[in-house]
Parts: C-alpha cells; sequence; structure tokens
C-alpha cells in the first residue's frame, strides 16, 4: 500500500488548525446573528453562507488575487515574512477558514438560536454579564450543536479540493492534501495507490461523522424542551 | 437567613412612571401608568394582554419604556428625564444595566437553567461571593423555603411546586431590592399555593421589600394583597386595598375580573333615602353565559340594592356573585335580606365540587351550591324555588 502519509499529516494538521480558528471566530460571528437585531443581520448571514453555493474554483480565484503581491494583504504579508501568502500552508488555512466558515457557523447560530430567551433574561436579572451568561448558559446549552459546527468544519476541510488547489497549488509536504494527492494518483493511473487514500478518507470521515452523530443522539438538547421564542434582543 | 438583612434605608418604595408604545399594525398597545408601591405585596391584577408582564420587564430593565422613570427608594434605575448640574441642565438618559438592577424577577415559566443542579441554580446569583459563602447562603435559602433535600437535583426532576419554591429562592438569595413575581403560583394546586404563599410571606415579613406579585387569581390576591393596582390596556384603572377593589368595584371590567358571575343592565325606579336604599328594575342579562334574550322593558325583576348617588331613570348597572345568593324551595319568612324572589329552576350543572343553578326569575341568574346543599333539598330542573339576596350583595356600577 503506498499511502502518502506526508500528505495526509498535513491534510490533518490543516483540518485542525482551520477548526480551532473557526471555533474561536465562528462563535462571536454566531453569537451576533443568533441574537442581534440589526436590520442588515440579512447581509451577514448571506455572505457567510456564501461558500457553500459558491464554486472553489470563484472563491480560489478571489482568495488568489486576494493574498497576492498585488493586494494590500498580501504586501503585508511579504513585508513581514518575505514570501506571499499564496502557495504557502498559512494561505491555505486562510482559504479554508473561508471555505468551511459557513459549516462551522451555522450549527453554532442554530443551537444559539434554539436557548430560550427567558434563559438569558433569567440570567441577566440575577447579575450575570453577557460573556458570564454566555459561558454558563448559552455554552452549556448548546453544546451538541457547537461539537457538530467544530466536527463539520472539520471534516469539511479534511476532504476540500478545489480551494486548496487553487492558492495552495500541489507542493509535496507543505500544501499537498490527501484530495489532492488522490487526483494526482488518478491522473497518473495509479489507481491502487489513489483507492488507497481515498478508502482511509473514506473510514476517517465515517467514523468521525458516526462519533458525532452518536454524540447528538445520546445528549436532548435540554434547550429545545419547553422552547419558547421571545422577541427581544440580547441582554444588556 | 445566615445572615439577617442589613438594614435598608427606610421605606424603600418602588416608584415607576412608564410610557411605552408597541406599534403594530394588528393590534396597536400602549403602556401609560404611573404608580408607587410600598414594601410588602402589591398586586398587579388583570387581564390577560393588559400590560402586567410588561410592566415588570420594563422594571427589571428587560424592555425599555419610551419615557419615564423607575426607582427603588433614593436609587434611580431608569430615567429619560433627569436634570443633572453636572451636564449643564442637559437631558441625557439614564439606563441602568438589567445585572446591574439587583431587582429580582421570578419569570412566569420560572426559567430555571435546566442544566444546572437546584442548587447551582441558586448559587448562580451569588457569583461575586467567595464560594464559601456562596455555598452558606445557597443552603440557607433552599432550607428557609424547604428545598434542602432537592439540592443535586435538576430541574426536570423536581415537580412544579418544587420548581416554583427553587425560582423564588434563586432569586431571593441576590437579596433584591425589589421583588418581581410574574404568575408564580398559576400552576399550583391550592395546598401547596398556600404552603409557599406562606413561606414568602414569612421571607417578606423579614425583608420589607417592594413586591409586585402579577397574577388573575382572585384568592390570590385576598390572600397575599396588601394593595392592588388593577390593569386595563396598559393603564391602571383601579387601586386599593383588596377589599375595596374587589367588593366596591366602580367599573364593570373590574367587576368581571372580580368574579361577578351575575351582570345585569338595570335602571333605577325609586331613591329611599330615608332607607338608604333604592329600587332598581333589573332588566337585561348581560353575563356572558345568559342564552335569555333581553328581555322587553316591563319585565325582569326588582331589586332593593344601596344607595349611591343616581336618579330615578338613571341606567346602572348590577353585579351579584353567584356564591351571594341564597335560595330556598320555600318561601322564606323572617330574612333580613330585602330580595326574595320567586323563580324556576331552568338547570343544574356541577363544576368540580360546586353545584352552578341557574335560575329564571324574570332574568336569569346563576347561583353556586354545595353538593350537600342540592342533595338536602332535592332539586331538581324544573322546581320552583326563592332567592334570597341582601341589599349589600347587589353591587352598582355605571353604565
Amino acid at each position: 500500500m503506498s499511502i502518502n502519509w506526508p500528505a495526509f499529516l498535513i491534510t490533518i494538521e490543516l483540518a485542525m488548525v482551520v477548526s480551532a480558528i473557526l471555533l474561536v471566530v465562528g462563535l462571536p460571528l454566531a453569537y451576533w446573528i443568533a441574537f442581534s437585531r440589526r436590520r442588515w443581520k440579512f447581509l451577514v448571514e448571506a455572505i457567510v453562507a456564501l461558500p457553500i453555493v459558491l464554486p472553489p474554483t470563484v472563491l480560489g480565484f478571489y482568495l488568489l488575487v486576494a493574498l497576492g503581491s498585488q493586494s494590500p494583504l498580501g504586501r503585508w504579508w511579504q513585508s513581514l515574512t518575505g514570501h506571499t501568502l499564496a502557495f504557502t500552508f498559512p494561505g491555505l488555512v486562510i482559504g479554508s477558514i473561508l471555505y468551511s466558515l459557513p459549516f462551522a457557523v451555522q450549527p453554532f447560530t442554530a443551537s444559539f438560536s434554539s436557548v430560550d430567551r427567558k434563559l438569558l433574561a433569567a440570567s441577566a436579572t440575577l447579575g450575570a454579564s453577557p460573556l458570564r451568561t454566555f459561558f454558563r448558559v448559552v455554552v452549556p446549552l448548546s453544546l451538541p450543536g457547537l461539537v457538530t459546527g467544530v466536527v463539520l468544519a472539520f471534516a469539511h476541510t479534511m476532504g476540500e479540493f478545489g480551494v486548496v488547489l487553487m492558492i495552495g497549488g500541489n507542493i509535496p509536504g507543505v500544501t499537498r492534501t490527501v484530495s489532492i494527492d488522490i487526483y494526482d494518483q488518478v491522473q497518473a493511473s495509479n489507481y491502487a495507490a489513489a483507492n488507497a487514500t481515498a478508502l482511509l478518507l473514506l473510514v476517517f470521515c465515517f467514523a468521525v461523522l458516526t462519533v458525532v452523530y452518536g454524540l447528538n443522539r445520546r445528549t436532548p438538547n435540554p434547550a429545545t424542551h419547553n422552547q419558547r421564542l421571545w422577541t427581544m434582543g440580547p441582554i444588556k | 437567613m445566615p445572615t439577617p438583612a442589613e438594614p435598608k434605608p427606610a421605606n424603600p418604595f418602588l416608584t415607576a412612571r412608564i410610557c411605552k408604545s408597541f406599534p403594530s399594525a394588528e393590534r396597536a398597545f400602549s403602556l401609560d401608568l404611573e404608580f408607587s408601591a410600598a414594601p410588602g405585596f402589591t398586586i398587579l391584577f388583570g387581564a390577560s394582554g393588559s400590560g402586567k408582564t410588561t410592566l415588570l420587564d420594563c422594571v427589571a430593565g428587560l424592555a425599555t419604556p419610551d419615557s419615564g422613570r423607575i426607582a427603588v427608594g433614593e436609587r434611580v434605575l431608569f430615567d429619560t428625564n433627569t436634570h443633572d448640574a453636572n451636564t449643564h441642565g442637559a437631558n441625557t438618559r439614564m439606563d441602568v444595566p438589567v445585572a446591574k438592577r439587583g431587582v429580582g424577577y421570578v419569570l412566569q415559566d420560572l426559567a430555571l437553567f435546566p442544566h444546572l443542579t437546584v442548587e447551582q441554580n441558586t448559587e448562580y446569583g451569588l457569583a461575586h461571593l467567595p464560594r464559601s459563602a456562596r455555598k452558606q447562603q445557597a443552603a440557607a435559602m433552599l432550607h428557609e423555603f424547604r428545598i434542602d433535600h432537592l439540592r443535586q437535583q435538576r430541574p426536570a426532576e423536581i415537580s412544579g411546586g418544587e420548581r416554583q419554591r427553587v425560582a423564588l429562592a434563586r432569586a431571593l438569595v441576590t437579596d433584591p431590592c425589589a421583588l418581581l413575581l410574574d404568575e408564580p403560583l398559576a400552576a399550583l394546586d391550592a395546598a401547596s399555593k398556600a404552603k409557599i404563599i406562606d413561606d414568602l410571606r414569612r421571607w417578606n415579613q423579614a425583608h420589607r421589600i417592594p413586591i409586585l406579585y402579577v397574577t388573575h387569581s382572585r384568592e390570590e390576591v385576598l390572600a397575599l394583597g396588601e394593595r392592588v393596582l388593577v390593569m386595563e390596556q396598559g393603564r391602571i384603572i383601579a387601586q386599593g386595598t383588596p377589599h375595596e377593589v374587589l367588593r366596591a368595584p366602580l367599573q364593570e371590567t373590574v367587576a368581571q375580573l372580580a368574579g361577578f358571575e351575575n351582570i345585569f343592565d338595570a335602571t333605577v325606579k325609586s331613591v329611599h333615602e330615608d332607607r338608604g336604599t333604592m329600587i332598581c328594575r333589573v332588566m337585561m342579562c348581560r353575563a356572558m353565559t345568559c342564552h335569555v334574550p333581553g328581555s322587553e322593558a316591563g319585565s325582569g325583576v326588582l331589586l332593593e340594592t344601596p344607595l349611591i348617588r343616581a336618579e330615578a331613570g338613571s341606567p346602572l348597572r348590577v353585579g351579584i356573585r353567584a356564591g351571594d345568593i341564597l335560595l330556598a324551595i320555600a318561601k322564606p319568612r323572617g330574612l333580613s335580606a330585602r330580595n326574595v324572589i320567586a323563580g324556576r329552576l331552568v338547570s343544574l350543572e356541577r363544576r368540580d365540587m360546586i353545584i352552578a343553578a341557574r335560575v329564571n326569575c324574570g332574568v336569569e341568574m346563576e347561583v353556586y351550591l354545595t353538593l350537600a346543599a342540592r342533595d338536602a333539598l332535592q332539586l331538581v330542573e324544573g322546581l320552583e324555588v326563592w332567592l334570597v339576596i341582601k341589599t349589600h350583595s347587589c353591587h352598582l356600577m355605571r353604565r
């Protein structure tokens, strides 16, 4: 069996970094979407959902432009590190974060929205700051949704292809991920090698999703019991 | 209590002036009221949709009035019109955030945290204290509300009455400057209700803070009330002691809320100032449960009622509680009651442990009897009966 282990390790590293960052970035974003009463909230929701429908090549193309040496971001990065973001691992991380954003943020938002607003009101009247309410009430009650979001982001990053190819290129040991490796093997008619890697990816992703859905089944979300919508904004 | 309440400034009255409107295509609603609540229970009484919960939300800070002022004692919680010397008379808006108001609020469906135990729920509002003090105060409060044996249970595992106690303990342990209770006992049977009311009363005697208590139950009003505010459509339409508000209503909406089963249109036939009474002709049934269409003028029944300032021919409305009417199967003699009216039993309907009898005596009246009374008198539909109504059981309202 000729599994390309370096590609596999790079993919897992990418997926872990991306889902960790998405957890940190996605929580406040999802909180804002779930609780804000801004009129233009729908715009943000649409932008977050965009990667679901956009062809990865489109996203990859604009990212390439945005990260390249012609853009302010690219130039700033270049002055900092001496090389462009494109075709590097950090560039891959940025692309993957954007590409997997909805897969984390949407489950987060859904689970935040299902937390009974009366609990937030009660928490505030008991003197809790919004931050304390978030960590003591909102997060524990939306834990299954948070796990789902992180795992979906992880699995989605594991399997992405188009964006990686566009902005990462295919540099062995740096940006060559499993899905690209499989593509290469098929191009080279190495079906046995392609099959070995593909099967490993298939089993891995299936195992991850099984664990997630198994967890979600065993912990019914207490927040959705006796749920009541309450037309009220975030608690001051 | 672990530590007796620290001496608070004398008479921390809760004073509020609130204007808030909800423009809505289907149903515009506005809250426009002013009141002051002394330490102790103040009952907010009114039909659902009269704005009681919105009022509590404004005091707690969960809703923001368009204008007004809310304060507990000297402490201003909300003010749209602060003329502060420091700001050179400029109007600044004062709005203390919910978490800093120190107002205890037991929401209508309690909102206990489902993922926390009873003990953790009770400790939730004490985050500013060290762990040992937190444990100790929560334990004392749980003991006071007789739920210390439940401390490791989660809200889903305990009964409705126990949950009410947890919600009260959780709000009271924070030593609030005012307490808001939104129908906290609505879902309970009479026995558990009475016990919780006792505990709440006992707690209140030690602490004496203003308590706004929303209910639409008459028994709760009479059991708890030192003062009642009657609300309708965002306004306070009557206030006073439960006795004043419930026994001598001036307006029909109050009467309906206060449980008058019999409400009739009437006109004053004659006024007897020497006797302190009036004779009114009761003409038309107004109670919703009455199926008799309005009788033509001239029929109906004459009632002797208390004297109010009215002239012969004035239109009035009479309310009589079904429980205030006596029913006899023979014409009674030698009674002080001035109204003894012949009629015929139309129907007998059992409602829980009482019998609601309908008697046609020119108008149809509803009378409440006990099961024993029905059996002793061998009441059957169609029987000829006499109704006995005391003059002062006839409550007059303007029409």
